[in-house]
C-alpha cells in the first residue's frame, strides 16, 4: 500500500512540475527551467511525450518475452500477461503518437512529417494492429496463444532496421538527429533548436522522476490487466465445469 | 532434405501448371494496377522518386494477392496432415519458400519490365546496382510473405489479414527498396548505396533465420 501512495505523490509532483514550473532566461532556483530559443513552453512536452513513447516500447518488449517464454513452457499464463503488455502498449503507442502530433503541429508546423521517429511509431502502431486482429481471427486458445507469439517474435525482428537504421536513411527532427550541412554537403549533427535539445539539471531531475513514476504506473498496470485475464478465464473454466 | 524440399516444390509446380490459379490471378491483379495508375496519371508528367514508389506499391499488393497461396491451399484441400506425414517443417518451408521465390522473381521480372515500357520517367541508369537490389529484394519479400502465408492459413479471415500482418514486417524493406529504385533510377553507383544494400541484406538474413526457427511452431498443431 505504501507504495501506492509513493507513486501518487510522485506522479501529483512530476504533474505539476512538468506543467507549472516556470522558464526563465537564466533559472536560478531549482524549480526554474532555462530557456530554450525557438521552443520556450513547448520544449515541457518531454516530462509527459518521452515515457509515453519508452513505455510503448517497454511493453512490445514485454510482450515478445512473454511469447518467447509461452514457446518455450506452453503455459497460457504467459501468453495472458503477453496480451496484457500489449493491450497497455498499444494505448500508450495511441497516446505517445497523438501527444507527439499535437505538439509538432505548434513546434514544426504540420502534424505529420514522417521524421524517423515518426515512422517508426508509425510501424508500432500497424504491429499492434496486426496482431490484435491476428488474435480476434482465431478460435481456439493454444493456436492464438502460438501464433500471436510467433508473429510479435517475427514483428520483433523488425526493430532494429527502425531503431537503428532509419533515423540513418531519412532525416529527422527530434533530438539527436543529423542534418545535411548545406555549406559542406555532408552529414552533421543538426543545429536547429529541437535536435541540439539538451536538458539542465532541473530537468533532468523532473524528467527521470517522470519517467520512473510512469514505469512504475505501468507495472502495476500490467499486474491488475494479466490477473484480471487470469480470473476471467478461471471464471470461464469454473462455469463450464458446473 | 533438399530433394525432398525440391520434390514439393516440384508438387506445387504441377498444381499450378494444372491450375494456373496463382499465375492467372496474379498477371490480371498486375495488369490492373499498373492501368489504374496509368489511368490516374492521364497526361501528367510524374517525377522520378514517384515512379520508384509506385514501383514497389504494385510489387506489394501483387505479392499480397498471389503468396498466400502455398499454405493457404494447403489447408483449404486439407492436404496438410498429409505434409505433416512425409516431411518435416523445415523440410516444408524449404520447398514452399523455393516456390514462392520463383513466383516472386517471375511476377516482379514482368513489373519491371511493363514499369520501363510504360512509364517515361521509370529509366534504370544503372542496371547492376538495379539487378543486385532487386534480387535481395525479392527475396525478402518472397521469406517474409511465405513465413507470414504460413501464419494466416491457421487463422480465419485469411484473405483480408494477410497484408494487414505482412505490411509493418516488410516496412523497412520496401522503404530501403524504395530509396534502392530511386538510386538506380538515377545512375548512381555502389558506393553510394552500400548502405542501403547492407540493410536489404541484413534483413533477408533475420528474416530467413527467423522463419525457419519460428516455423515449427507455426507448422506444429
Amino acid at each position: 500500500m505504501a507504495w501506492k501512495i509513493f507513486l501518487f505523490i510522485l506522479l501529483a509532483f512530476v504533474s505539476v512540475a512538468g506543467v507549472a514550473f516556470p522558464i526563465v532566461p537564466v533559472p536560478h532556483t531549482w524549480y526554474e527551467f532555462p530557456l530554450i530559443p525557438g521552443l520556450k513552453e513547448n520544449a515541457k512536452i518531454i516530462f509527459f511525450h518521452v515515457p509515453t513513447a519508452w513505455l510503448s516500447v517497454v511493453a512490445f518488449l514485454m510482450s515478445t518475452i512473454y511469447s518467447f517464454r509461452y514457446l518455450k513452457n506452453k503455459n497460457l499464463d504467459d501468453d495472458a500477461k503477453s496480451y496484457a503488455a500489449a493491450q497497455l502498449g498499444i494505448i500508450f503507442t495511441v497516446l505517445a503518437t497523438v501527444t507527439g502530433a499535437v505538439w509538432a503541429k505548434f513546434a514544426w508546423g504540420s502534424f505529420w512529417s514522417w521524421d524517423p521517429r515518426q515512422t517508426s511509431i508509425f510501424a508500432l502502431l500497424l504491429i499492434y494492429g496486426a496482431w490484435f486482429a491476428l488474435r480476434s481471427s482465431i478460435e481456439s486458445e493454444e493456436k492464438k496463444a502460438t501464433l500471436s507469439a510467433v508473429y510479435s517474435i517475427i514483428a520483433f525482428l523488425t526493430v532494429p532496421f527502425f531503431v537503428f537504421i532509419m533515423p540513418r536513411i531519412m532525416l529527422g527532427l527530434h533530438p539527436g538527429a543529423e542534418e545535411i550541412d548545406p555549406s559542406k554537403g555532408r552529414i552533421v549533427q543538426s543545429s536547429s533548436p529541437v535536435v541540439d535539445f539538451k536538458m539542465n539539471a532541473n530537468m533532468q531531475l523532473i524528467f527521470f522522476l517522470s519517467l520512473i513514476g510512469f514505469t512504475i504506473l505501468y507495472f502495476w498496470m500490467w499486474q491488475l490487466g494479466y490477473k484480471s485475464i487470469l480470473y476471467k478465464d478461471r471464471i470461464n473454466k469454473h462455469s463450464i465445469r458446473d | 532434405m533438399n530433394t525432398k524440399a525440391y520434390a514439393l516444390y516440384k508438387k506445387d509446380f504441377n498444381s499450378e501448371l494444372r491450375t494456373r490459379y496463382a499465375v492467372n490471378s496474379l498477371a490480371m491483379f498486375i495488369i490492373v494496377a499498373i492501368s489504374v495508375i496509368l489511368f490516374s496519371i492521364g497526361n501528367e508528367k510524374i517525377s522520378q522518386s514517384l515512379t520508384g514508389g509506385l514501383f514497389w506499391v504494385v510489387i506489394f499488393f501483387s505479392a499480397m494477392s498471389g503468396l498466400s497461396r502455398v499454405f493457404v491451399s494447403e489447408e483449404e484441400r486439407g492436404t496438410s496432415l498429409a505434409l505433416h506425414l512425409v516431411a518435416a517443417p523445415s523440410t516444408i518451408f524449404s520447398g514452399k519458400l523455393l516456390f514462392n521465390v520463383i513466383l516472386v522473381f517471375c511476377m516482379n521480372i514482368i513489373i519491371a519490365f511493363l514499369y520501363s515500357m510504360l512509364f517515361e520517367a521509370f529509366i534504370i541508369r544503372n542496371f547492376s546496382l538495379f539487378a543486385v537490389s532487386f534480387i535481395l529484394g525479392n527475396i525478402g519479400l518472397a521469406v517474409a510473405s511465405t513465413i507470414i502465408a504460413a501464419i494466416i492459413s491457421k487463422a480465419g479471415a485469411k484473405g483480408t489479414l494477410y497484408p494487414v500482418l505482412s505490411f509493418p514486417i516488410l516496412l523497412p524493406l520496401i522503404l530501403t527498396s524504395v530509396q534502392l529504385t530511386l538510386l538506380a533510377n538515377q545512375g548512381a553507383g555502389f558506393g553510394d548505396a552500400k548502405f542501403e544494400l547492407a540493410i536489404v541484406f541484413c534483413y533477408d538474413v533475420i528474416i530467413l533465420t527467423g522463419s525457419y526457427m519460428l516455423f515449427d511452431f507455426v507448422w506444429k498443431d
